[in-house]
């Protein structure tokens, strides 16, 4: 039965797609956790249910819409600013719009229920090889930005006050950074569905953020914990046929209740 | 003014004839004072009298509204890698276990791009900022479980990153009790002598610092006083800065200043809480 799970061409495209988007996510979690921005990886993913809804309509891959749309709502949260992006009601006030803007598009299209499972609770099992494509081309892009950045953004997220200081715009980098979370939040999304991003995005990080004592500790944790998550959820899914999105998101909350008791 | 190689340059920084102010509000106007390299300058004044506004003026960090601030003869200006800093307040969230190493290695380069890793030099260059401050024993436990003391040891430890030549401390007593106020003044004027710094410190309470200032830079109601103690904080001096009756006491060692209206002690702003230990 354990190799008998490869011999499936969905299965094989659910470990791709569901490795690809751990790595990523755990990764980029791992700063969302570091900077307290975890609610915003949530808010993001809600408004990224408009934009898949609404590529059905125009026509567009759901995914493609997810992105544009979370890039956009990334960068209006990086210059309305840090204060606004955290005031709770505001966020979560254009959420919930986001999501009636789904609901409104999903409407107007056919075939509602179908489609709306899918984005809501992710669809791992039906992805294709060209959605796998994107989303490997989507992590080397983040992963080339991050390269780039993660020193001034590792310096801006523990000592903001120190980096205004030697003259880093706060304002920027949070506005790189979010658009670094748009595209994990697609990436993840693809795999447990708008509703559920934050189990993959902020779930992993956040045990090995409370579980380790320096940086590169905490992001290698971080991605074992993420691709081990996605993993087991597909063979527990395989194995019990309840949704690989429940195995994931039980995975990850079970991970951190351990984590918790462990440390403290 | 810039000065050749070897000489030593009489003032370090210079601020003529400033002003800095707030969009609806001027902070203080017309304030001239010159610091010599090596000096150790008291800023004092009540809450909102532009203390952290001048260092971050400094820092360049807020633009005179008139007058120029000349640091090392050029006017100040962002990302001086000379100056150290000390901010006011800072936010470190809990939500990490990370080392106050960690911390500390975040800042040597942070300003630069690419990934986190430092060469050998910039570890030592870490250890050496370590060994400064003497917090070998508690950094490579969570930056979040060490005590007030401790972590302001790594923030001064930060500042000392790059070697600077000034160090800015904005209240770097705050919330400790009077014993590790006076540790910390006594590492502060330790490094100061040693690393040959120049110092410019606020604070609330003049009397710890009494021994080891060099000048006092008094700011209030939008006006400033410069030179030593023993000449600005002074009854008719310290009376003409607030506007209203002021009475200084000096003992041998200490000095209280007295607002007459409220009969209460003006540097006397229960900042002694606290129960920490180094």
């Amino acid at each position: 039965m354990t190799l008998e799970i490869f011999n499936y061409d969905f299965m094989q495209n659910a470990f791709m797609a569901g490795t690809i988007a751990a790595v990523f996510a755990a990764v980029v979690g791992f700063f969302a956790v570091l900077r307290g921005q975890n609610f915003a990886s949530h808010a993001l993913s809600h408004v990224g249910f408009a934009g898949a809804a609404g590529a059905g309509l125009l026509g567009v891959n759901p995914a493609t819409g997810l992105l544009i749309l979370t890039l956009m709502a990334a960068m209006g949260m990086g210059v309305i600013g840090e204060k606004a992006a955290k005031n709770d009601t505001a966020v979560g006030m254009v959420l919930v719009f986001a999501l009636g803007l789904g609901v409104l598009f999903l409407y107007l299209y056919s075939d509602f229920a179908g489609r709306a499972m899918g984005i809501l609770f992710g669809n791992l099992l039906g992805v294709s090889r060209q959605l796998i494509k994107n989303m490997f081309i989507y992590s080397l892009l983040g992963f080339a930005i991050l390269a780039f950045i993660a020193r001034p953004l590792l310096f801006v997220s523990l000592e903001p006050e120190l980096a205004e200081a030697k003259g880093i715009s706060l304002r920027f980098m949070a506005i790189l950074f979010l658009i670094l979370l748009a595209l994990a939040v697609t990436e993840a999304s693809q795999v447990v569905g708008v509703l559920l991003v934050f189990t993959l995005l902020i779930g992993p990080a956040a045990i090995a953020i409370h579980c380790s004592k320096t940086v590169w500790v905490g992001i290698g944790l971080s991605v074992l914990l993420g691709v081990g998550f996605v993993w087991a959820g597909i063979v527990l899914a395989y194995c019990t046929d309840w949704p690989v999105s429940f195995w994931i998101s039980a995975l990850s909350f079970i991970g951190y209740l351990l984590a918790r008791n462990f440390r403290s | 003014m810039a000065t050749e190689y070897g000489k030593i340059m009489s003032a370090i920084i210079e601020l003529k004839n400033l002003t800095l102010r707030y969009p609806e509000q001027e902070i203080f106007a017309d304030f001239s004072a010159s610091v010599a390299c090596g000096e150790f300058i008291g800023i004092f004044g009540p809450n909102g009298a532009g203390k952290s506004t001048l260092l971050r003026a400094i820092l360049g960090l807020i633009q005179p509204d008139t007058g120029e601030i000349l640091v090392f003869g050029k006017t100040a200006q962002c990302g001086c890698s000379a100056i150290g800093y000390v901010p006011q307040f800072q936010q470190h969230l809990s939500t990490n276990n990370l080392t106050g190493r960690v911390y500390i290695s975040a800042t040597i380069n942070g300003f630069n791009w690419g990934l986190p890793l430092l060469n050998k030099q910039r570890h030592e260059q870490v250890d050496r900022v370590i060994d400064l401050v003497k917090a070998q024993k508690y950094i490579d436990r969570p930056f979040v479980q060490l005590s007030g003391g401790e972590k302001k040891r790594i923030v001064l430890a930060q500042a000392l990153l790059n070697h600077p030549k000034i160090l800015l401390l904005d209240e770097p007593l705050s919330g400790l009790d009077p014993g590790q106020q006076g540790k910390m003044i006594d590492l502060i004027q330790n490094l100061r002598k040693e690393l040959n710094m120049t110092v410019l410190f606020t604070a609330h309470d003049l009397n710890p610092l009494l021994n080891v200032m060099s000048n006092i830079f008094y700011l209030a109601a939008g006006k400033a006083l410069v030179g030593a103690v023993s000449e600005v904080v002074t009854s008719s001096k310290l009376s003409w800065l607030y506007g209203s009756p002021i009475e200084v006491i000096k003992s041998d060692d200490h000095v209280f200043v007295i607002h007459k209206q409220f009969g209460s002690n003006i540097h006397d702003t229960n900042h002694h809480r606290g129960n920490y230990e180094f």
